[in-house]
């Protein structure tokens, strides 16, 4: 009897170990988010987090773009060319780019470029005391290194997408125009004459979840640390895996809100 | 005052601490010796806060720690860590004039770094240390550094975590020197952790050894030699053999 038992044992503990890291991550959400609406704010760490999480972040996600919008153009053209509907290149690259490619890229970018770097930032200052540091120098560790991370990510990383997504629709555009024989004037009539208000949106709406899941999650593991150089590299990895996983969650959650009605 | 009062706590089922009873007079210096692992930090952490004991009751001038406001009872400490625990994407400067660029203590920047530069010529640093990364000094100057950080708002109340360890026997001396003339001067209550004899024999007043999650003995560093006490004899003549396992 015993032994028919242990694998339910198994399946329940599990199952409750994964809600209790669930509620751990959600309280700690909360817990930055009140802090982001509760003085002191440390203004001088918000613009280091801007600066590093926007602005150095540019080439990757403009790269990633580039290079995300010409390949789906020679993708529908060929895919296309099965039942002669080549000239929904323009449509099919906008529509692509804004409510999918584009927030889902940026946000995975966002999650191997920031979510590793701030896990790996805060991780290392939790086993060189640092943080204990803070603390005993009268300084809360969540509002001076989560907050201002957080609210950067939930600001700036939006902002990314909206770049992104122009850039792959210019990227779609260059091959479109440069090597499948689109005119210019009419590819960028029907893209505009396509998209509507409620596909930027989502794109906008997306980004700011993709933001905000990448900066908690580098957070919320670095926090937590294991000791040592293994408990940093465990948290980064941690950190990057559960915020590309909840990145690809969160889009079908979101996307399944915004447009199925 | 600091007092502790059977301060328990254990980490799953490792107790560490198992019914800590010490006083630390004010403006007297204590140091806690014991061996490694033996919860010298735990239980200077618990005092700070930074670790939540099990049970039992840590006080500051008679007020309980874990009732006291927060940011009035950290004001009144400084802390030197071990390994210096200075912040990397600070300059130096900033590192030691960090609570006085914000918070309760905050003062215009231009005065901050003037106190930062005159604390850092305390501990026999030179200006032009002042705007180098902590990842451009030796050992020695972060922990001199760390230091002056932990004195920058002339706290009531400072604890070293193992100032000399890692340091060669020279600078060693400079830190003890440093640290009975910081605290004689301040007039400040000091609590030390450390394993380095030459150490306890150059700041402490007052000693207790940390030993099996208790405190083992206790008294003025002058009785220290003539205790009678089996462990504390062991552990100051650094002998492998005696009631301290050599093996732990």
């Amino acid at each position: 009897m015993t032994a028919l038992l242990y694998p339910l044992g198994v399946l329940g503990r599990g199952t409750l170990a994964a809600m209790a890291s669930i509620g751990r991550v959600m309280l700690f959400a909360l817990s930055a988010l009140s802090h982001i609406l509760r003085p002191p704010f440390y203004g001088r760490e918000f613009m280091v987090a801007l600066l590093n999480i926007g602005w150095l972040s540019l080439p990757v996600v403009g790269l990633t773009a580039v290079f995300t919008g010409g390949a789906l153009a020679l993708q529908i053209y060929a895919g296309g060319a099965r039942f002669s509907a080549e000239a929904v290149v323009p449509q099919i690259v906008a529509i692509g780019m804004v409510r999918e490619l584009g927030p889902v890229l940026v946000g995975l970018m966002i999650a191997a470029r920031v979510t590793s770097s701030i896990a790996a930032e805060i991780a290392t200052m939790k086993v060189t005391e640092q943080i204990d540091a803070l603390t005993t120098l009268s300084t809360n560790p969540m509002k001076y290194l989560v907050a201002p991370r957080v609210l950067a990510a939930l600001l700036v990383v939006p902002v990314l997408v909206g770049v992104g997504d122009v850039i792959g629709i210019f990227g779609g555009y260059s091959v479109a125009t440069g090597s499948l024989g689109f005119n210019g004037a009419a590819y960028l009539k029907n893209t505009v004459n396509f998209l509507e208000p409620l596909d930027l949106l989502s794109s906008l709406i997306k980004g700011c979840a993709f933001g905000g899941i990448a900066a908690v999650m580098g957070c919320y593991f670095g926090m937590h640390s294991g000791r040592g150089a293994q408990g940093v590299g465990r948290a980064t990895k941690g950190a990057v895996e559960a915020a590309a996983v909840l990145i690809l969650a969160a889009n079908f959650l979101l996307t399944g809100a915004l447009f199925s009605l | 005052m600091i007092t502790l009062s059977n301060v328990h706590k254990a980490f799953g089922p490792k107790k560490v601490l198992c019914g800590i009873d010490l006083t630390i007079e004010s403006g007297s210096s204590m140091v806690i010796i014991g061996g490694s692992g033996t919860g010298k930090s735990v239980l200077l952490k618990s005092v700070l806060g930074l670790v939540t004991p099990d049970s039992g009751v840590i006080t500051l001038d008679g007020q309980d720690v874990t009732r006291a406001d927060r940011d009035a009872f950290l004001a009144r400490f400084g802390m030197l860590f071990q390994g210096g625990a200075l912040f990397d994407s600070l300059p130096v400067w900033q590192n030691v004039a960090f609570r006085l660029l914000r918070g309760s203590l905050q003062r215009p920047r231009a005065e901050a770094r003037e106190i930062a530069i005159e604390k850092l010529r305390r501990v026999g640093l030179t200006p032009d240390v002042a705007d180098l990364f902590p990842s451009e000094l030796s050992g020695g100057m972060q922990k001199r550094v760390g230091l002056a950080r932990a004195i920058a708002a002339e706290p009531e109340i400072i604890f070293f975590d193992e100032p000399t360890t890692g340091l060669d026997p020279i600078m060693s001396g400079v830190i003890n020197d440093l640290i009975r003339e910081i605290v004689t001067e301040m007039g400040a209550t000091a609590m030390t952790i450390t394993h380095d004899m030459t150490s306890v024999r150059a700041i402490a007043h007052n000693v207790a050894m940390l030993h099996d999650g208790v405190i083992q003995w206790t008294g003025p560093v002058a009785q220290m030699d003539d205790s009678g006490d089996p462990y504390l004899d062991q552990f100051i003549s650094g002998r492998a053999t005696g009631p301290i396992e050599a093996i732990r």
